[in-house]
């Protein structure tokens, strides 16, 4: 087991830069996941890691050592892929210690980490199996056999459930959080699913365009986002974002949403804002929840405004509203015994104090 | 009373449905027992025909009966070829040579589209289609330039190769790999590019890669370019007639039409004894490997 650093590491296909130069420091024991859309690099910097990829700049050590050009055998790592690559012509224990037989371990110790790792998956009936007797779960599950038989020092996941369909996707996704938490193995995880990302990781990395846009754990992500991307890119359904301005209105810092909604700031809020310049164009973001239907005893910084419904979606557990604030589709969630009906008015309140104010020309969030 | 109401309803337009596709399946089957009907007896009446003459005796053969049927079978042509030394060095000589070629364009050919396939080097992609255009040049334009090479390289070096057996193991790989590269690219190109990533993960060396997963994988692939490797070294008749002259240099073919046909004679019994034992290899061989070479095909092999 080790700790993985990456040190300005830049990946360049002829003219086009995938990766612009990452600096990432992963502990030892750590899970981090990188997420981000399709494109923006994590998969590359991920196949840096295993050695499946050359770095044209800079530098990645695993466990303290330099292995920018070590090849990936030599890098004591294991990987599971998208479509698992499991050998066709190998039975599931075959699969599982190929890598082991390749290094000629004795036959008892194979067997015992073998028995080990199916018993751990939950797969020990199905060793004996050819991969293609077995269903996308399994083959998932012998994957991670593998690479758990190899007991190497990082473990790297490249989109691994996105073959599965949703309720298996589910499943394997507790299943390798299991693993995690009974082997400890450094993990490297690759998924453009921020859902996948936000449950398994210990800490996220949030990647778009060949940069990182931000570092952080689960929750820090959701309720501290650096910039624009990341705040829209984390919480599903997305977080709202509509064009606001300051506005001083009695000695009081305001929000203008549109020419008739206009709310106090909370004085924390009001605190934290008060260098920005009144001119400056904003962006209020706002999470789907932090709208919800007024309560006649609003809590301080929750503010009612009116809005006519355009669609509803009930969930069960609550309803999705959504409506149009000056030409943005906004959405909220409701109590699902609140009244809410598509094309009616509704009197419906933001939670300021959960709320997020950018600056619309650098995204960044203030 | 609901329920079987619709049950009423839907059942009938499900058989109509059923039904109707059903014929539609029977006239496209009709058809197609009809036209490979054709096609078998159009493809199996050569052999019948041989097979028929080989029973004969010559004085029957040359007799005004009719031709499709044996008044007075023997099985003297083919005590008489097997008896024969010569026909046994023909036949010996046909099997060392394919044995070899198939040997020597397997090891070239397997490494060669695994190397072309996968390690991504500078021109790999134009050799690739180089390979494959070395195949499209004709025999019937290599053979000239082809024989005065040898004769150029007997004279340099003293080393005769003309007219001598093991010549045809240097000339047929020129048809042979060519054609196999081919198709073993294709097949290991198949392969999805994880697998060897994993196998190189797993810690294993490139050769190890391709005996150990690529070889296994295509073994459809590595069959059918083995099948196709012998079958032209088995029935190559252009390049042994002009590389071997001496009798007991022949292989089968060009052993078969040189001492059989004697100036305007044609001992057509043996002719045709010969032409069918000389079929018997390849029929056997693919009698073996078609089995497995459709089991494989069927299996799905390289879906991971």
């Amino acid at each position: 087991m080790a700790d993985v650093t990456l040190r300005k590491v830049v990946k360049r296909y002829d003219e086009v830069e995938a990766v612009r130069g990452i600096d990432l420091d992963i502990a030892d024991h750590e899970f981090v996941v990188l997420v981000g859309p399709s494109g923006c690099g994590k998969s590359t910097t991920l196949r840096m890691i295993a050695g499946l990829e050359d770095i044209t700049d800079g530098d990645i050590m695993i466990g303290g050592d330099v292995v920018n050009d070590v090849p990936p055998k030599d890098r004591d790592i294991a990987m599971v892929f998208q479509n698992y690559a499991l050998y066709p012509h190998m039975t599931v224990a075959e699969n599982m210690s190929f890598g082991l037989r390749l290094k000629r371990y004795p036959k008892a110790e194979i067997k015992t980490r073998v028995d080990e790792a199916a018993r751990m998956l939950d797969i020990v009936e199905l060793v004996d199996r050819k991969p293609k007797q077995l269903s996308g779960g399994q083959r998932q599950r012998v994957a991670m056999g593998r690479a758990i038989v190899r007991n190497p020092k990082v473990f790297l996941f490249d989109e691994p459930l996105s073959n599965l369909d949703a309720k298996l996707r589910v499943q394997m996704r507790i299943e390798i959080k299991k693993v995690h938490q009974k082997v400890r193995t450094t993990t490297v995880y690759v998924t453009h699913d921020q859902i996948e990302a936000m449950t398994l990781a210990d800490r996220v990395v949030v990647m778009n365009n060949g940069r990182i846009e931000q570092v952080g754990t689960p929750n820090e992500l959701y309720h501290k986002p650096a910039t624009r991307f990341v705040a829209g890119f984390i919480g599903s359904p997305a977080m709202n974002f509509m064009t606001c301005k300051l506005e001083d209105v009695g000695g009081k810092m305001h929000i203008r949403l549109t020419d008739s909604i206009i709310f106090p700031l909370p004085p924390a809020r009001a605190e934290r804002y008060k260098t920005i310049s009144r001119t400056d164009k904003l962006l209020l973001g706002i999470r789907p929840e932090h709208i919800t239907e007024a309560s006649p005893h609003p809590e301080p910084g929750v503010e009612p405004f009116d809005v006519v419904l355009d669609v509803i979606e009930p969930m069960g557990m609550e309803t999705m509203i959504y409506f149009i604030m000056e030409g943005a589709e906004i959405c909220g969630r409701v109590n699902p015994n609140a009244d809410a009906r598509a094309g009616a008015p509704m009197r419906l309140a933001m939670d300021l104090n959960n709320m997020h104010l950018l600056n619309e020309a650098s995204g960044a969030v203030i | 009373m609901t329920s079987t109401a619709v049950i009423d309803k839907s059942a009938p337009t499900r058989t109509v449905k059923l039904r109707s596709m059903s014929r539609d399946r029977t006239w496209a089957l009709r058809w197609s027992y009809f036209f490979l009907t054709l096609f078998a007896i159009f493809a199996l009446i050569p052999p019948l025909y041989m097979l028929i003459t080989s029973l004969k005796t010559s004085a029957e053969i040359s007799a005004a009966t009719n031709p499709w049927w044996v008044y007075h079978p023997t099985l003297s042509n083919y005590v008489e070829l097997l008896t024969s030394n010569q026909f046994l060095t023909f036949f010996r000589n046909s099997a060392l040579v394919s044995i070899f070629v198939v040997t020597i364009t397997m090891l070239i050919s397997v490494p060669a589209a695994f190397a072309l396939a996968r390690m991504r080097f500078w021109g790999s992609a134009t050799l690739a289609t180089g390979v494959f255009l070395t195949y499209l040049i004709p025999e019937t334009l290599l053979f000239l330039p082809l024989f005065k090479m040898f004769v150029v390289f007997g004279d340099m070096t003293g080393i005769q190769l003309i007219n001598k057996w093991y010549v045809l193991l240097i000339v047929y790989p020129t048809l042979t790999v060519p054609f196999c590269t081919w198709i073993m690219i294709g097949y290991f190109a198949s392969i999805p590019k994880e697998l060897d990533e994993a196998a190189i993960i797993d810690g294993a060396s490139w050769f190890q890669t391709l005996t150990r997963i690529f070889i296994p994988v295509a073994l459809p692939g590595l069959i059918a370019a083995t099948i196709f490797a012998f079958t032209v070294s088995w029935a190559q008749f252009l390049y042994p007639l002009v590389f071997t002259t001496s009798t007991d240099q022949l292989v089968l073919p060009v052993g078969i039409i040189t001492t059989l046909i004697k100036g305007d004679v044609f001992a057509w019994g043996q002719i045709m004894t010969g032409a069918l034992l000389g079929a018997a290899p390849p029929l056997i061989i693919y009698a073996f490997l078609m089995d497995y070479y459709i089991a494989g095909l069927t299996a799905g092999a390289t879906k991971g």
